[in-house]
């Protein structure tokens, strides 16, 4: 039986002995940048995986405000200038599914096993694919705004204001990004989770003022439409945007973000740990 | 031996997935410095154990200490000893070889320039440095088992788990992963492999623990495995068909006595022990004047193992058992 022990000399072509390495700190925040830059590179490489956050707020917005502008607002200008904050908000909040499904997917192969084999924070890994996917977000932003400048939108505040909207977007969909990453590991199928988002998602843009102002609903929806995080996104939005008041919105928005990741990001990573 | 020379030892492993017991009571022990072949087919419960000693499952029951440390409370300090080779290649597609390496040498805190300069080395000396800036998943499965392989060493961890490591390689790429794994223990890491070949463990490990349904059923060194199951086999097919049966007497003068049986058609196999068989078989035949279309060496195959070892055979295909107790008259 072989004595060799660490202090053995080595050739230079293997590994020389395990140093002591001294553990730095914050890793954290050390190990989660490294695997959102991991996330950016995967971005960068498969583009066509942006066509949710590209194609779509721009088909959005062109079906909406030319098919319902005229019935709702009665012209389509003035139902553009409502409209837009509430397309950003609902294909941002769409955005948020991609996550879970491509999480799943990924959870499949070996990656995450060798994720769960380094000494690193086990919620690295969907810490830097949850920040990843802020270029996502932002891109939304973008192309919301520019298709919407292109029709004809016109903003009615401050440059700056309507930059801190679109920041408190994104802000909005990397917290509800962690029901995503949630389901993501719970339900089997990449597939599944798609279909389990939606699920939930549809009704939060839907059940909201995205579309239609809340004095038109039912009664008994207003409760829901008052009380959903979208609706308070997108009047932070449209405040924020056209230069009108933004009441408490912006709070609301702010308190629904820290509630989300407050009871999703804890539940995402108990799920994590338990897959096997 | 003290138990301090032992890297990894597990006890009474025991690990169910619903109503697959997957391992039910798997002790090992690798002293430092070793390698430790876990011979076993497909579904015995090879990668379960593996999985439970890197930290990626808890098992049921049972306990393992990696270096002393528990596997499942030391977690934490047990990942930082060890570098893990999955049965699938566990790198990420998207990145290039060497983003695959830099980011696990960031996330091992090897500071920007260490993971960078690691990287190279690593690519370097598994000969990817040419495809280094390809993504992965143009690589060929020889390539990323090496990449796989590589991106397991960057913290130069002195305890290596490879679960298969040559499984769905060509002859010749499994040779380059032998010489790796063989150029690692020289370097006093210590390696735990699983494989479903007996000359794989053959080749490479010190001990070799044979499981199967999630139990040890053999542990031995390869010399001793092999004359339980009966050491190697010589298998030969003359030229002339009508000298089957001179060619037999003399295959039985070589191996002692023993008899030699026709496993297929025109083809001769024989147990022979000892290191001087081959050349002795040809040294005679070419006497005789009997010519040879082929001739080759071989150890028991998995399913020969387990037949001596449980009586039954370890998969539905048991062909080659069956085909090797055939007798025919020669």
């Amino acid at each position: 039986m072989s004595t060799a022990t660490l202090e053995a000399p080595r050739t230079t072509s293997g590994p020389a002995p395990a140093q002591q390495r001294t553990r730095k700190p914050f890793p954290l925040v050390r190990h989660s940048a490294a695997l959102t830059k991991r996330s950016l590179i995967k971005t960068w490489r498969t583009p066509e995986a942006l066509i949710d956050v590209t194609l779509q707020p721009v088909i959005f917005l062109a079906i909406f405000t030319y098919i319902f502008g005229g019935a709702v607002s009665g012209d389509t200008h003035s139902y553009l200038q409502f409209l837009l904050p509430g397309v950003l908000g609902q294909t941002i909040a769409l955005g948020a599914i991609a996550i879970g499904v491509n999480l799943n997917t990924d959870m499949e192969k070996g990656i995450f096993d060798r994720f769960k084999s380094l000494p690193i924070p086990r919620i690295a890994p969907l810490m830097g694919a949850v920040l990843g996917d802020v270029v996502r977000y932002v891109i939304v932003a973008v192309v919301t705004l520019a298709a919407g400048y292109a029709m004809g939108f016109r903003i009615g505040g401050s440059v700056l204001a309507t930059v801190a909207g679109c920041l408190l977007a994104v802000l909005f969909a990397l917290c509800l990004s962690w029901v995503s990453v949630w389901v993501g590991m719970l339900v089997r199928t990449s597939g599944a989770v798609q279909g389990v988002m939606f699920l939930l998602i549809m009704p939060l843009t839907f059940g909201s003022n995205v579309f239609v102002q809340t004095q038109t609903l039912p009664s008994w929806m207003q409760g829901f439409v008052n009380v959903n995080p979208l609706t308070h996104l997108v009047d932070s939005m449209r405040g924020l945007f056209l230069g009108t008041p933004v009441g408490n919105h912006v709070w609301w928005t702010l308190a629904w973000c820290v509630g989300l990741v407050a009871v999703f990001m804890p539940l995402a990573l108990r799920a994590y740990r338990r897959k096997v | 031996m003290t138990t301090a020379d032992l890297v990894i030892e597990a006890e009474g492993l025991v690990k169910h997935f619903g109503e697959t017991k997957a391992l039910q009571g798997v002790d090992l022990v690798v002293p430092r410095g070793t390698v430790l072949g876990v011979l076993g087919p497909n579904g015995a419960g090879k990668t379960t154990t593996v999985r439970i000693l890197s930290t990626l499952l808890q098992p049921d029951a049972g306990h393992a200490r990696i270096n002393g440390l528990d596997v499942v409370r030391d977690a934490e300090r047990v990942r930082q000893a060890i570098g893990l080779t999955g049965q699938y290649a566990s790198v990420d597609e998207d990145l290039t070889g060497r983003q695959n390496l830099v980011l696990f040498g960031t996330l091992l805190d090897l500071g920007r320039r260490g993971a960078r300069s690691r990287a190279d080395e690593l690519l370097t000396w598994f000969d990817l440095a040419g495809a280094a800036d390809r993504p992965a998943k143009t690589y060929s499965g020889g390539m990323r088992r090496r990449l796989d392989l590589a991106a397991s060493l960057v913290g130069r961890p002195d305890i290596i788990f490879l679960d298969e490591p040559t499984t769905g390689l060509d002859p010749s790429k499994r040779e380059d992963m032998w010489e790796v794994v063989r150029s690692l223990v020289d370097d006093g890491s210590t390696v735990l492999l699983t494989t479903q070949y007996l000359d794989e463990a053959d080749a490479l490990a010190d001990e070799i623990t044979v499981i199967d349904h999630g139990r040890v059923i053999a542990h031995d060194t390869p010399e001793g495995l092999k004359r339980v199951v009966g050491g190697q086999t010589l298998e030969i097919r003359p030229s002339d068909p009508s000298r089957l049966a001179e060619t037999a007497t003399i295959l039985s003068q070589v191996s002692s006595g023993a008899k030699a049986d026709e496993i297929r058609k025109g083809m001769l196999a024989v147990p022979v022990s000892g290191d001087d068989a081959m050349t002795e078989t040809v040294a005679r035949l070419s006497a005789a004047g009997i010519g040879v279309l082929e001739l080759s060496l071989h150890l028991p195959s998995l399913d020969e193992v387990f037949f001596t070892l449980t009586g039954r055979t370890a998969s539905d295909d048991d062909q080659a058992a069956t085909d090797s107790t055939k007798e025919v008259a020669a």
